[in-house]
């Protein structure tokens, strides 16, 4: 869940270090047996949950824990082993790593939307579409959908989604009379506004994300990846990422944004303080509003995203899904626990419950979900404005099928931009450039236009 | 050790020797050699292997030679990686030294009171996790609301940016000898702690000031001391990783994913998966590591020796 990624993030980074210690000891104890069990078919499911047996799954959602045990609850005779091998990043070297080593990974695993492709292009993913997941697809949100299928199969199922909104505080908006943005013009004339009247506050803080960057180039309109099968093309200089440019490049060139580091302490002190007006980020968000910036409480408020020519349009930013591993010995028992965990009441209920957002239809839509009105949010039903967002969510976007790569070296080349607030095209054109190359140091056919 | 053991014994048994077999020997140093050559010997020779290889996400696993160190050699990101902790090395390690030399010697002065809290304080930041360290640099150097925030805010301009690009490796550098100098001064003091007390009578009767014995007999009489601290830090200038990785969330534009020649091999490897080009970068910076070193000692043994 993109909601316990974020407030870890910080955490995650630092525990880099750890993890790399602990890799050693991993890759070591990986060297045991290997096994390739056999996929089957709807049927197979049904009678593997019957028999039983002991799966595990890796997962870094807080409500992990509470689904594994009403899942036991359920199926006496399954068992499942929980294991928090470290939150993104952390989680998929460990996975790449068993699978490298062609033994020791989990049979269930979370994996956000932007590193699936990989994982699943490597071939180390199960297509679901043997047990008959395909079907499931009107269960889901028609962008968490999109983003588990890949070349035509099914590679996982998604857990919650993360439709972008504008996140905006409503004391500052009130204080220096800023109108709240329909479209990136207004946000910028806001930004303008806001940083005249108070040198110490921004529209926002933007030191550079990638999956900021790549959101905000899929909510203009921009395909700036193009993956079919092995030939992949990159287009960072597409229309729709010049669109998202000339706007952003307003902000960045003009010095009108924050240049605290997302997620740091003193990110989340901004946040709480007014010097960091407005968000533009996933659906996951609240949670983390409520935990991490209690001074913001009663003043946060939720609206559309902007958008360039007042006809709405939206991306998605962050999400996960779990997935089952080909390396799993009993792939049926793990498919039938992942479908249990993302596409049962039981289960979804459960994630709701600890401030996720889901992906499932059925939840979006419900109007216990629908009529929340969290105090924080000065009793705003922002669910409303959420799923709304969730419909507009422009369709035929694809990451890299090495975005996880992509994303870490993303600051490599954009860091100049932003330190000495130039331009965000040449920086464009130079993370193309190490994609590109690296793209095709991996065996891919990767043209650059 | 060994080797004295050894010559004193053929010294008074030359013959014995034959009959037992060294075997009891290799008992005694197995708990080491096993520890070593599983967890160093091991491990380099396998990144030795994977150097000579290629595996990509497509296409599989191949010979290639010496490819991946063609690549590195010509590689402007290693080379700017060294370059930055070869800048660091040159002017941390120094400082770092010198102000460890300096609180030894104030503390083997005797003039210091309290020289048992003195010298718990000034060791207390090794005893810190060097994780738990960076954390805490990381929030006072915080230019919003960490302690250099503050200092700005109260003079009224921002005088102090530490996280920002041209301050990040001085930034770096004050971490690190804050948590090393303390390690450092240890060892400079015993060095200092085992010089004959007759050597500082006989400095008395000559006429010598306390500066003069400090130059003339502590200093060198340390000298030892001073190339295995300068080794030490060198390999660990070198290796400079943890610090740099933990700030890089705080100041993401002035720390790229190659600032040092670690962190680069980290990356290569953790976030690329080209665990062979990174096993290469690992390989050529351990080789230019151990020559460095190796000069350094060579150059300060014979000085010593001189």
């Amino acid at each position: 869940m993109k909601n316990g990624l974020r407030s870890a993030r910080t955490w995650r980074r630092i525990s880099t270090v750890i993890a790399a210690t602990a890799m050693v000891g991993g890759a070591l104890v990986a060297c045991s047996s290997t096994g390739t069990g056999s996929s089957g078919s709807s049927d197979d499911v049904a009678a593997a949950l019957a028999k039983g047996g002991t799966i595990t799954y890796w997962s870094w959602t807080p409500s992990a824990k509470d689904q594994v045990a009403a899942f036991e609850k359920a199926y006496p005779k399954v068992h499942v082993k929980l294991v928090n091998a470290g939150t993104s990043n952390d989680e998929y070297t460990k996975l790449q790593n068993t699978i490298k080593a062609g033994s020791g990974a989990p049979d269930v695993a979370q994996i956000e939307y932007f590193a699936l492709p990989q994982f699943a292009l490597s071939k180390s993913l199960v297509d679901l579409t043997s047990f008959g997941f395909d079907k499931l697809k009107s269960d889901y949100s028609t962008g968490s959908w999109n983003d588990v299928n890949i070349d035509g199969g099914v590679y996982g199922l998604p857990q919650d989604s993360g439709p972008m909104a504008l996140f905006y505080n409503k004391a500052v908006f009130d204080k220096y009379g800023l109108t709240v943005p329909t479209t990136w013009d207004q946000y910028v004339a806001d930004a303008k506004k806001l940083h005249a009247a108070n040198p110490d506050a921004y529209i926002t803080s933007d030191t550079g994300d990638a999956g900021m960057a790549t959101s905000m180039i899929w909510q203009a309109g921009g395909h700036p990846f193009t993956v079919n099968g092995t030939k992949v093309g990159i287009n960072l200089q597409d229309s729709g990422t010049k669109k998202y440019t000339a706007v952003w490049n307003q902000l960045v060139e003009n010095k009108l944004l924050s240049p605290v580091a997302g997620w740091s302490d003193d990110w989340f002190k901004g946040l709480g303080n007014g010097t960091i007006a407005t968000l533009v980020t996933g659906a996951w968000m609240p949670g983390n509003f409520e935990a991490s910036v209690p001074d913001g409480s009663g003043n946060w408020r939720v609206a559309p995203m902007p958008t360039y020519d007042g006809k709405a349009a939206n991306a998605e930013n962050g999400g996960s899904s779990q997935a089952v591993l080909k390396q799993s010995k009993n792939q049926a028992l793990a498919a039938g626990f992942l479908k249990w965990l993302n596409n049962s009441k039981a289960s979804t209920s459960i994630f709701v419950k600890s401030g996720g957002f889901p992906s499932t239809t059925s939840d979006l839509e419900s109007s216990s979900f629908l009529n929340q009105a969290p105090a924080y949010f000065g009793g705003q039903k922002i669910n409303q404005v959420l799923v709304d967002g969730s419909k507009n969510v422009l369709s035929g976007w694809s990451y890299l099928p090495y975005q996880v790569y992509a994303n870490s070296v993303f600051s490599d080349s954009f860091s100049s931009a932003y330190t000495n607030g130039t331009s965000l095209d040449p920086a464009l054109q130079s993370w193309q450039k190490a994609l590109v190359s690296y793209g095709n140091q991996q065996g891919f056919t990767v043209t650059g236009k | 050790m060994t080797t004295l053991s050894a010559a004193r014994r053929k010294g008074q048994s030359p013959t014995a020797r034959r009959d037992r077999k060294d075997w009891k020997g290799w008992v005694f140093i197995a708990p080491f050699a096993i520890v070593f050559l599983a967890m160093i010997v091991v491990p380099v020779v396998y990144a030795i292997y994977l150097s000579f290889f290629r595996d990509q996400l497509v296409g599989g696993n191949a010979f290639v030679g010496f490819a991946n160190y063609v690549s590195v050699l010509s590689d402007p990101k290693f080379w700017g990686s060294l370059g930055r902790v070869s800048l660091f090395l040159v002017v941390q390690v120094p400082i770092m030294l010198v102000l460890s030399l300096i609180a030894a010697l104030a503390l083997d002065s005797a003039r210091v009171h309290g020289a048992g809290f003195f010298r718990i304080m000034v060791f207390l930041p090794y005893a810190v996790p060097g994780v738990v360290a960076a954390l805490i640099w990381g929030f006072i150097y915080g230019d919003q609301f960490g302690l250099a925030g503050n200092i700005n805010h109260l003079l009224g301009f921002d005088l102090l940016q530490p996280l920002s690009s041209n301050w990040i490796l001085g930034s770096i550098g004050n971490i690190v000898t804050w948590e090393f100098m303390g390690y450092n001064m240890l060892i400079f003091y015993a060095a200092l702690k085992v010089i004959p007390t007759e050597l500082y009578e006989a400095a008395e009767i000559d006429g010598a000031g306390a500066i003069r014995t400090v130059f003339s007999i502590k200093i060198p009489a340390v000298r030892g001391a001073i190339v295995i601290a300068t080794i030490f830090s060198i390999i660990g200038s070198f290796q400079l990783f943890n610090e740099p990785q933990l700030l890089k969330p705080l100041a993401p534009n002035a720390i790229s994913t190659y600032f040092t020649p670690n962190m680069y091999a980290y990356n290569l490897s953790f976030s690329g998966q080209q665990y062979n080009y990174a096993a290469a970068v690992a390989i050529v910076m351990g080789i230019i590591t151990a020559v460095i070193a190796y000069v350094v000692q060579l150059r300060g043994t014979s000085q010593e020796n001189r």
